[in-house]
């Protein structure tokens, strides 16, 4: 994946000085007329990837054309995956069906969300990630509506994942004893990443964690929850202590802060992580049909649809990854935090608690 | 060189300095999965898991520098 999307790149960042208007008329009318109404932008999901590709990219390139002349290649790549307050879909507007009305949210909500230079209404992200989370509630809540010993159907998927969660993620990195009390917070997070990667991969859909600041909240409430495990097993005046690391006290100045930002450290790389591996997906997808335009001959179809076909079944696999990634490594840091202070205890106390599973020579089965 | 085109020039040769990292990390990774599995096929399940977490995260850290490639392209 990040062999094309390096390669494909290069490509991007030099048609964007490319004559780009005039050959992407040319080749509009060309693709239009031999489109069926397809469906559209992100269309690579259509079973018909051959024939309905031409139709998809000649009504992509419609769309970007009927916006504006001079709309370079990176320029609509950019668009479709960055966050904005128009929203597309199609539906009957402008008198007839189109295939991708647009709705402007500015012009919807106009001023009555924006509170001085902070402005709070919604923008598309924030829209799909609502729209993930009902369908989300509805799923799990739906299904799990009739308790019953033995789950069947949905019912029985969900909790095959919950199950998943809390034994193999949770139980595994923050041991028996306290793991519990985060289940709770590490399923909610699994759920969510896992529908709204999902969701982002429908036709006029986007990814809200392709937002970074969807993704820098999930690793914040990561970051309090596993300070407030931390303070929990430490005490406020362990948790402190912690952070000078142990060192004499003339080098407490130096000390503090770079621990203070080494606790910074792994929120920001689980926001960075999960936010690329999303990005980068639909990045590839888009350059790989977008190298049709940039060539210019339809029958670079043939070689780049199966390919973002391929990136595209990738894609799904790296949104279970990546929830999964993200609920372990949560669990993990959730864990070490507890662990340093049972360590501390031990140091103290002696073996007062030594049933912890997952305490064997101080580190999770899972470390690692 | 004005410094778009150095920007333009550095994301380029960024790009293929982090796909030269991540496919020598995971080549190495899946080198070590093969021998593990060659060695002793009954723990295959747990040594595919383990690759399988382990290519997700050094393929963060890699999408660490490309994020970084896109920023010098785009924000020019």
């Amino acid at each position: 994946m990040t062999t094309l999307l390096a390669s494909l790149f290069l490509a991007v960042a030099t048609t964007q000085y490319a004559p780009a208007p005039a050959e992407h008329q040319a080749t509009a009318p060309q693709h239009e007329a031999t489109a069926a109404p397809a469906p559209a932008e992100h269309g690579q999901q259509a079973a018909d990837a051959h024939g309905a590709a031409p139709g998809a990219h000649g009504s992509a390139h419609g769309e970007a054309a009927g916006h504006g002349e001079g709309h370079s290649l990176s320029d609509v790549m950019l668009h479709h995956v960055s966050d904005g307050y128009v929203l597309e879909f199609p539906w009957v507007c402008d008198g007839g069906f189109k295939w991708d009305c647009e709705v402007d949210l500015q012009h919807v909500f106009g001023d009555s969300l924006v509170f001085g230079s902070l402005d709070m209404t919604p923008t598309k992200h924030l829209i799909m990630m609502w729209l993930a989370s009902i369908v989300l509630l509805v799923v799990v809540l739906g299904s799990t509506r009739k308790r019953s010993l033995v789950p069947h159907g949905v019912y029985n998927f969900v909790e095959v994942l919950v199950q998943f969660v809390r034994v193999e993620i949770c139980r595994n990195n923050i041991g028996q004893k306290y793991g519990d009390r985060y289940v709770p917070y590490l399923v909610s997070v699994f759920f969510f990443i896992l529908f709204v990667n999902l969701f982002g991969l429908l036709p006029w859909a986007a990814t809200a964690t392709g937002n970074i600041a969807v993704t820098a909240a999930l690793a914040l409430f990561t970051f309090v929850i596993t300070q407030y495990a931390a303070i929990k097993a430490m005490g406020l005046g362990g948790w402190l202590k912690h952070l000078t690391g142990g060192v004499a006290v003339w080098l407490w100045p130096i000390m503090i802060p770079v621990e203070i930002l080494g606790l910074f450290t792994k929120p920001f790389a689980l926001t960075v992580r999960l936010f690329a591996n999303m990005i980068a997906g639909h990045i590839v997808i888009l350059s790989l049909i977008g190298l049709i335009f940039a060539i210019g001959s339809p029958f670079v179809a043939l070689g780049s649809v199966p390919m973002a076909l391929a990136i595209f079944g990738l894609e799904l696999f790296v949104g279970f990854v990546q929830a999964y990634i993200f609920t372990m490594l949560s669990s993990l840091f959730i864990g070490q935090g507890i662990q340093h202070a049972e360590h501390a205890h031990h140091e103290e106390h002696g073996h007062e608690h030594g049933d912890n599973g997952s305490h064997v020579a101080g580190h999770s089965p899972s470390h690692g | 060189m004005t410094s778009t085109a150095l920007a333009f020039l550095s994301a380029g040769f960024g790009a293929g300095l982090a796909v030269v990292g991540a496919g020598l990390g995971i080549g190495r990774l899946a080198a070590a999965a093969l021998d593990g599995t060659a060695r002793q096929p009954t723990a295959t399940g747990d040594i595919r898991t383990t690759m399988i977490i382990s290519a997700a995260l050094i393929e963060g850290v890699t999408l660490f520098a490309i994020v970084v490639c896109v920023l010098l392209a785009i924000k020019v």
